[in-house]
């Protein structure tokens, strides 16, 4: 296996291990703790008074609007990286070309912002 | 001196790996260990004017073995209308998601866990699975405070995670990669006009991109001023309000082994990492020094956070969205430019 393969080997193993960890805690936990659950332990935390209604309450859509503008600055930043790792091989072409990739952004930002879909309301 | 290079050379991938892998539970377990000692029991009462713990062991310092063992005595309770899978799910999630980070992180010029070209690109994308981990503690507990919590948590972490990942960017550019072994290597070989005494650390030339950096994760560690998530005073614990026993816990190590490692990345990025000046930078004597140099740096950087998380009040919903999109952002941006068109033209 070569060794670029290896380091996300490595990286899969760190994250079987994280995950063996959390299992380990729990499991120790079990043989330790107690378990007599009644229907008032089970019960939803509501301030102590009976919960009412449905626990999935409807929430604002405004959270969508945030979520739509992260994908666009964060597809961004996958084009960013490599070629900010670069720039000394393409020098002036390619800071003039990032500019404007920016810019286009920049737009839309700016447009979102005039539309007041940046205001919490 | 063992020569590191040829031990780890002679041992089998297998044999290095799990090495790594004790290194790597070394790094997450221990230092959220300290940070919580440190910061959390002793810090913050000194700011508050009392002991902290005291009673178990000289200080108050095995309090922590003291909690773990209450905590894993705690009944573990479900709710009835819990999304079982979820729920059991979420912690799980969260905790994975920062044992993914600390695998880029160098302390050492051998004593790394994964050398990989793409390191601090791999951690700016495994930093977001912590908010699928949250998000899920909150749907799944079936309550209104965590779905709140929950909700609120995934709008202020996607929109911070932008500042995080623009400002390092100007650090990339400077170093020309994304290896974090050799940002090291260029802040160690660096010069500060012409004088290269303790190389070139990137806070010097990315002051703006270490501020909105050390803001940005911040809101990422859902801190005090950006604790709007946990709002204690109005949401309980936030997406954590239904969890009991190990499995608050293990949020609890989770956050503060986070604040470890982001702050670790922090320490590589900006502040030169394990290098120590005045000695050669592939010396062996670095992997045993490195990593105590790294450690120091992550305690500065973490009594940063929690310096910030007990002294300033919390932010509004409204004002904390308004700084991510309408300051950081856009000051990020302009850092990137500005860095770009430095390096282009020195």
């Amino acid at each position: 296996m070569s060794d670029f393969l290896r380091s996300y080997l490595t990286v899969a193993i760190f994250g079987l291990v994280g995950f063996a960890l959390v299992g380990a805690f729990l499991g120790l936990g079990r043989l330790l703790r107690p378990d007599k659950p009644n229907l008032a332990k089970t019960e939803a935390y509501e301030s102590g008074v009976d919960p009412t209604g449905d626990m999935w309450s409807q929430s604002n859509i405004r959270y969508y609007i945030f979520a739509l503008l992260f994908v666009m600055f964060d597809v961004e930043a996958v084009f960013i990286f490599p070629w900010a790792a670069r720039l000394e091989a393409y020098e002036i072409f390619g800071l003039i070309e990032m500019a404007i990739f920016i810019f286009i952004l920049l737009l839309g930002l700016l447009y979102a912002w005039r539309k007041g879909v940046l205001k919490w309301v | 001196m063992i020569d590191a290079t040829i031990l780890l050379g002679e041992l089998a991938y297998w044999q290095q790996t799990s090495l790594r892998v004790v290194g790597g539970l070394a790094a997450v377990l221990l230092i959220a260990g300290t940070l919580v000692y440190l910061h959390l029991f002793k810090l913050v009462s000194f700011m508050q004017s009392r002991l902290g713990p005291m009673e178990a062991g000289p200080f108050g310092s095995l309090q922590l073995l003291a909690e773990v063992g209450k905590f894993l005595q705690k009944e573990d309770l479900v709710p009835r209308k819990a999304d079982r899978f979820v729920f059991l799910a979420a912690p799980f999630v969260v905790l994975v998601s920062t044992f993914l980070l600390v695998v880029v992180v160098p302390w050492g010029p051998d004593a790394w866990f994964v050398d990989s070209d793409i390191g601090i690109y791999l951690a700016m994308a495994v930093s977001s699975v912590s908010v699928i981990g949250i998000l899920m503690a909150g749907w799944g507990s079936a309550s209104k405070y965590s779905l709140l919590g929950g909700l609120r948590a995934t709008g202020q972490l996607i929109a911070y995670e932008l500042p995080l990942i623009l400002a390092v960017i100007g650090v990339v550019i400077q170093a020309g990669t994304m290896n974090m072994q050799l940002i090291v290597t260029a802040q160690a070989d660096g010069a500060i006009f012409g004088w290269d005494g303790i190389g070139n650390p990137y806070i010097l030339t990315q002051g703006v991109g270490f501020l909105l950096f050390m803001i940005a994760m911040q809101a990422e560690l859902t801190q005090t001023p950006f604790d709007m998530p946990i709002a204690e005073s109005e949401l309980v614990t936030g997406y954590m309000t239904e969890y009991s026993g190990m499995r608050f816990l293990l949020f609890f190590i989770g956050e503060f082994a986070t604040a470890g490692v982001f702050s670790a990345i922090a320490a590589v990025l900006f502040l030169g990492g394990w290098y120590v000046p005045g000695i050669d930078s592939d010396d062996n004597i670095l992997n045993v020094i490195g990593p105590l140099v790294m450690l120091t740096k992550v305690v500065g950087l973490t009594f940063l956070v929690f310096w910030f998380r007990f002294t300033f009040p919390r932010f509004r919903e409204d004002q904390l969205q308004k700084l991510a999109w309408k300051v950081l952002i856009p000051v990020a941006l302009a850092n990137i430019v500005a860095t770009g068109i430095l390096k282009v033209a020195f």
